[in-house]
């Protein structure tokens, strides 16, 4: 791999925020809107429900975890719609770059896009809602770490049938968060889902992750292996998305998608 | 004279159509070829498998020795490619986009290699626009410098002059013509101007239905099918498949 290709990515893609204000404030406006939104709905249910003792608290760190999820899926996959919307695909694609720099580049990128969008949002929580997610503690570095996986893993995926149907893929891009959000079990415990999907969502690493941070902040209990299921299942999705985007490459070079995607 | 690319029984199929049909031909080194001919006949095709952008039904490209199947990444280094219809992202500066393109391609000095471009290609007035900003014949002056940010040896032009206006057009016709001979370029040219043609290429091929129906220096096939002029050869032999058809 070459340090020089990754950061030659990178920066086609930090040229480009870092000239647009509009792209930076719609970076930031959405994960805002959200934790603000969910800070009242919390704050709203502590006055009328004692199911958790800490309910604000809860839902406002789960909605930040999943908005964090969230942003780093549609950060991926947006890196690779831009390629295809500004017609610069095939200019990307002649250059030397091998799949597993692009992969990299576009990961440490869409870190960056999350990070700006997430980190505002967090911020406010304190003042507005009284609400920390440090409260977490060291789980919270593998808790943002399992979920950064899980979501450049979807983001994997999502590119990979970009990368093989063009454009027209662009939908999924958009749709496949919403999909899982109800089997990942983020704002309610697994009990909630009937029991074959119950069956689904524990093959899923998101609903060991949010019991996870439930368990802390309601329990103060940390329960490793829940941390450790997470990174497992993670490890095998992120093997079978990598996987996928390689075939998609070598398939879309076979049906020619390379040359006229974006037309 | 070396070959610099060779193309051997060259097919893509895409389901039961046959794109490109077992085409073979040469590059030399210092050479540029011209591949003419109607929309839809191939062209793109043949340049896509030579740059490995496409995988090969059937045959093989060698460049500089190798086979671009085998030896993808450390070929593209020594190639490059224009066409109208790629571009570079708008809502970069010309100069980040250069910046962009001089990493991806590992050049070492790519402050010094950005002046040199700047100045041969004319680009120093616009060089901190925004690309989307340009002028269509700034823009190609842009392509043209990214296509040569890391000094290919072998550069593949899809109709580099297309809607530019005769002056630029005819500076981009120099630019190709003064650098391939300095840096003893091969270069597959990809055209609809008969005159670019004639004026730059030492042979050209005249594909139709994925098939090379001939080649020759443009003199000779001017003579060998005693018309006047390139675009007459190319109207007869476009209609004779045409007919055969």
């Amino acid at each position: 791999m070459s340090l020089n290709r990754i950061i030659g990515l990178f920066l086609r893609h930090f040229f480009l925020i870092k000239s647009s204000l509009p792209r930076i404030l719609d970076l930031i406006y959405w994960p805002t809107i959200q934790i603000i939104l969910w800070g009242f709905i919390s704050k709203f249910f502590t006055t009328y429900s004692d199911y958790y003792n800490n309910t604000v608290g809860v839902i406002l760190t789960c909605a930040i975890l999943y908005d964090f999820l969230f942003r780093s899926s549609i950060s991926f996959n947006m890196l690779f719609l831009e390629e295809i919307w500004s017609r610069n695909f095939t200019n990307l694609f002649i250059a030397p770059m091998r799949i597993s720099e692009i992969i990299t580049a576009l990961v440490g990128t869409a870190l960056i896009r999350t990070l700006i969008g997430l980190v505002p949002a967090i911020l406010i929580t304190s003042p507005l809602f009284g609400i920390s997610i440090l409260n977490l503690g060291i789980p919270l570095f593998f808790l943002f770490l399992s979920l950064y996986i899980f979501g450049i893993t979807l983001g994997l995926f999502v590119s990979s049938g970009l990368l093989r149907y063009g454009p027209a893929f662009e939908n999924i891009a958009w749709s496949s968060l919403f999909l899982l959000a109800p089997l990942g079990c983020i704002y309610y415990p697994i009990e909630i889902l009937p029991d074959f999907f119950q069956n689904v969502a524990r093959g899923l690493p998101l609903v060991y992750i949010f019991e996870e941070a439930r368990s802390i902040l309601v329990n103060q209990v940390v329960n490793y292996s829940n941390i450790k299921d997470a990174f497992i299942l993670n490890a095998i999705y992120l093997f079978v998305g990598i996987s996928l985007f390689y075939y998609s490459f070598s398939q879309a070079r076979k049906k020619g998608s390379l040359i006229n995607i974006g037309e | 004279m070396q070959n610099s690319v060779i193309v051997e029984n060259l097919s893509k199929n895409y389901f039961k159509k046959e794109a490109v049909k077992e085409i073979s031909f040469t590059i030399n080194e210092n050479e540029i070829l011209g591949l003419l001919g109607p929309n839809g006949c191939g062209k793109t095709t043949t340049i896509a498998m030579m740059l490995g952008l496409l995988k090969p039904s059937n045959g093989r490209v060698v460049i500089h020795g190798l086979d671009i199947e085998k030896n993808r990444i450390s070929l593209l280094h020594k190639m490059n490619f224009i066409s109208p219809y790629i571009e570079l992202p708008k809502k970069l500066s010309v100069k980040e986009n250069l910046i962009v393109y001089g990493k991806l391609y590992g050049v070492k000095f790519i402050s010094e290699r950005i002046k040199y471009l700047s100045e041969k290609l004319r680009l120093e007035e616009f060089i901190n626009k925004k690309t989307g900003e340009l002028s269509s014949g700034q823009k190609n002056r842009v392509s043209l410098a990214k296509a040569l940010i890391n000094e290919p040896s072998i550069l593949f032009l899809d109709e580099p002059t297309a809607s530019l206006d005769p002056e630029t057009g005819d500076f981009v016709r120099s630019f190709i013509e003064k650098i391939s001979k300095e840096k003893k370029m091969s270069i597959l040219l990809a055209s609809h101007n008969m005159d670019e043609v004639k004026r730059l290429c030492k042979n050209v091929l005249m594909m139709n239905n994925g098939v090379i129906i001939d080649k020759g220096t443009p003199d000779d096939l001017i003579k060998k099918h005693g018309k006047r002029n390139l675009e007459e050869v190319f109207l007869k032999l476009n209609r004779n498949n045409h007919e055969l058809k």
